[in-house]
């Protein structure tokens, strides 16, 4: 069962002069997690950001549909801040707010409408489901910029959970951290897909190898191939994807 | 959903609030408009005198006489003066600041001159009246109350801008070209004269015309130290008392009757003050640009 | 190095030293004639003529100016750089904007002091009043809190907007919570700057607000009202007795006194914040 299907999406940057993305057709399987892979600049993070409309804040252009459990999210009627409550996101860079552990959780609830009382319980439950509750349930005043890289983007992992969205996008979420981090994080992904869909940016083919059920490959803004990514990896299709995995470029 | 949530559904919140900051931002654009069109109202009369206001000698409201020349030009030797002493200061000091001195010594000097910006002008003017005017008395004559008084307390007061300024252009000059200086044998102060100085020229003749539109515009300090004799004349001596604009307009403010054109008069030296500042502040935005074209 | 460069390098550091002396030669100056007239007495009770009594009225009066001065160009001053830094697109008017701001921090405070007299005082009848003294102080600073808080918000990293509005936030949620929050040390910076300048302004508060020789405190906001720069004025160019003299020196010294009282209170304030804000390392 698909979550997410796109339909002849096209993205344009810089008033029509790039074509970021092309005619891209693609399928995100639900409570699964699907790897984007290619070299530089293939497009691959512009699909991501594609999926909860953050590319607007570029000034970008898009046609073509994007069809949440069947709802084109780029209609006119669609509502982008429930969106986004729908389908969160983890940037590459860790980018907690200058605040304490509790504040950043709560951030996202305490917005949306959430009630004093029940905020507690909900940054408990973001805080164990991102795997940090044990490392920081005596420290939740302090501030989040004293902690380290891995843990930083783990909170905000769970800050996106708070909102209780259907879908995680991930941009890159290890590049920036170090290797034990990042084992952590991508035994944590496998455990999110139980309750969520992820999809995640990744330029480490080994990651998208040991993590992911599915995977897409773009080049220069378009999907070459997808589907399971023992296949991807092991029988691709498309002679440019068999370039690609056995590192001939990019 | 109470009302206010359904207004965040709308957006309509948001554009509300996107309006009203707009108009705040309109503040500054409406008051500078404002202050432009009150001045020039309440001048318009004395201005419309023509030549007769502009280039006239004598500036005796008394005899509805309101040549304001002798007054025009106080204020630009005053000026001048002030900002030629402070250049001869502040930019060997900013080159000091900038290429010599250690960091202890640096960071004594740069924040005490800096302070001297929190000192206010009134305060500045009381030093004056009571140390400067009372030593140029004693020890070279006249009354006291002079233009050399004027000269020296307005250079305390833009010092810190010129040190400022100055020492910014100069650390602004890429190390490629110092290093391209020195590394061919020259000694680090003609590498200051040759290279650095040039390129830095643009950047320390904004921060002159920037202190020269601050001198001429500087009313308390420059007020208590000047003398204001009751009819202004053109100088001919730096220890002869004076009047500028700035003062004029603070001494009869009090006593012109409204409506009058005395009072008309002392608007109208509002808006030649402010002519004379806008441009200044023109020549330095443009200098400025002119310059960094120059050098990249 | 040779001997040319010795003295040359001398003669810099020595340009460099005279500028030092300055503050604390005017300084100097001003603690010795001034800590005299310090008493109790004369920071509590009214001034009677010019040879006795206190200024407290005009230490009120200066600091209930300032109070309308940042009233006014606090709010329009933030929400400005709001609008600037967060909203503006690229066009004609918002260059304009951006343009007449910067105008108005060229004027010469003499003649904002004009405007406020014809504009304030006359044209709406405000008189000469504690109101209309404040509102021109306002309109004098107003370029300086812009100026800061713009540069204040402009630097808040724009990952924190990122990750707010991928959170479903508004832009004005993201502004009021992410972005402003972490603007406010440097508002408060751009605050204090405009506070100084405001408490010692004198041309402005004496076409404005009175000629400050008050007995008395303030009693409402549409009367004259005393204030520590115009006293000190009027001490120096019309009292002529050395106890005058000695007590304008009192006035200049509590009036820097006060300056520097508010500037440590508001670096305190501010510094707590980045403490708290910043975390353990850094």
């Amino acid at each position: 069962m698909n979550k997410i299907e796109t339909k002849a999406l096209n993205v344009y940057y810089g008033n029509g002069a790039v074509h970021g993305l092309k005619n891209v057709e693609m399928s995100i399987p639900a409570n699964k997690i699907t790897a984007l892979i290619g070299p530089s600049g293939c497009g691959k993070t512009t699909f991501l950001r594609a999926l909860n409309r953050m590319n607007e804040l570029k000034g970008a252009e898009t046609t073509g549909e994007v069809l949440l459990d069947g709802r084109n999210i780029y209609s006119a009627k669609e509502d982008v801040i429930q969106l986004r409550k729908k389908v969160g996101m983890v940037f590459q860079q860790p980018n907690p707010f200058p605040m304490s552990i509790y504040e950043n959780v709560a951030y996202g609830p305490r917005i949306h409408g959430q009630r004093h009382e029940n905020l507690d319980k909900i940054v408990e439950e973001s805080l164990r489901k991102a795997a940090l509750w044990d490392e920081v349930s005596d420290r939740l005043e302090e501030s989040a910029l004293g902690f380290s890289g891995g843990q930083q983007q783990r909170l905000c992992i769970a800050r996106a959970l708070a909102v209780n969205p259907e879908i995680i996008l991930f941009d890159e979420p290890c590049s920036a951290l170090d290797p034990i981090s990042t084992a952590r994080i991508e035994e944590l992904l496998t455990e999110l897909k139980q309750e969520y869909t992820l999809v995640i940016v990744t330029h480490n083919m080994q990651q998208a190898a040991r993590v992911s059920d599915f995977t897409g490959f773009f080049l220069m803004g378009e999907l070459i191939e997808c589907g399971r990514t023992a296949k991807i990896f092991e029988r691709p299709e498309d002679k440019r994807t068999e370039d690609y995995i056995t590192g001939r470029y990019g | 959903m109470n009302a206010f949530e359904h207004l965040r559904k709308g957006g309509l919140l948001e554009r509300i609030a996107e309006r009203l900051l707009f108009v705040c931002a309109l503040s500054s654009t409406l008051i500078v408009l404002f202050i432009i069109a009150f001045i020039v109202k309440e001048g318009l009369p004395a201005l419309a005198l023509g030549r007769e206001f502009l280039f006239g000698m004598t500036w005796r409201p008394s005899r509805e006489q309101f040549g304001i020349l002798p007054v025009v030009i106080s204020s630009f030797i005053v000026g001048l003066g002030a900002l030629g002493l402070a250049a001869a200061i502040g930019i060997p000091a900013a080159i000091y600041l900038a290429e010599f001195a250690p960091n202890w010594l640096h960071s004594i000097i740069k924040p005490s001159v800096e302070m001297l910006v929190g000192i206010p002008s009134i305060v500045l003017g009381l030093f004056g009246l009571m140390v400067l005017v009372v030593f140029i008395r004693d020890n070279i004559g006249g009354y006291g109350e002079c233009i050399l008084a004027g000269w020296i307390i307005l250079a305390i007061m833009t010092l810190p801008h010129v040190i400022s300024i100055s020492e910014d252009s100069i650390r602004a000059v890429p190390c490629a070209y110092k290093e391209a200086s020195l590394g061919l044998g020259a000694t680090q102060l003609q590498t200051i004269r040759k290279v650095i100085l040039p390129n830095a020229r643009s950047g320390i003749l904004a921060a002159l015309v920037l202190g020269m539109g601050n001198a001429i515009g500087e009313t308390m300090a420059v007020l208590m130290v000047i003398g204001n004799p009751n009819i202004p004349w053109i100088p001919t001596s730096v220890l002869e008392p004076v009047r500028v604009l700035t003062s004029t307009i603070v001494l009869e403010i009090s006593y012109a009757v409204w409506g009058s054109m005395h009072q008309h008069a002392l608007f109208a030296l509002g808006v030649v003050l402010f002519i004379i500042v806008a441009i200044l502040n023109a020549i330095t935005t443009t200098v400025v640009r002119k310059g960094i074209r120059r050098c990249s | 190095m040779a001997l040319k460069e010795r003295l040359v390098t001398a003669s810099l550091c020595f340009t460099a030293l005279v500028s030092l002396l300055f503050l604390f030669v005017v300084v100097a100056y001003i603690v010795a004639n001034g800590i005299g007239a310090i008493s109790l007495d004369f920071l509590l009770e009214s001034p009677y003529r010019f040879e006795q009594g206190g200024i407290f009225p005009q230490i009120i009066g200066s600091l209930c100016l300032v109070l309308i001065c940042l009233l006014v160009a606090v709010p329009l001053g933030v929400a400005s750089a709001i609008y600037l830094a967060e909203y503006a697109p690229d066009t004609l008017i918002t260059r304009s904007v951006r343009f007449f701001g910067e105008c108005l921090a060229g004027i010469p405070s003499i003649v904002k002091g004009l405007f406020g007299l014809v504009f304030l005082v006359y044209y709406l009848h405000l008189g000469i009043s504690m109101l209309a003294g404040g509102l021109t102080l306002g309109f004098m600073i107003l370029p300086w809190t812009v100026r800061a808080s713009e540069e204040a918000i402009k630097a808040v990293p724009q990952s924190y907007r990122e990750a707010s509005l991928a959170l479903g936030a508004t832009k004005l949620q993201t502004i009021r919570t992410v972005v402003l929050k972490s603007a406010y040390p440097g508002i408060i910076t751009g605050i204090l700057l405009g506070m100084g300048k405001a408490i010692g302004e004198t041309a402005v508060v004496l076409l404005t607000a009175g000629s400050g020789l008050e007995s008395f405190l303030p009693r409402s906001i549409l009367d004259p009202v005393g204030s520590l720069p115009v006293y000190i004025y009027m001490l120096a160019t019309q009292g002529h007795t050395s106890a005058a003299l000695s007590r304008a020196f009192g006035a200049s010294l509590v009036l820097i006194a006060l300056f520097l009282a508010i500037s440590v209170v508001a670096l305190v304030l501010r510094n707590r914040y980045l403490r708290q804000m910043g975390g353990g390392r850094r």
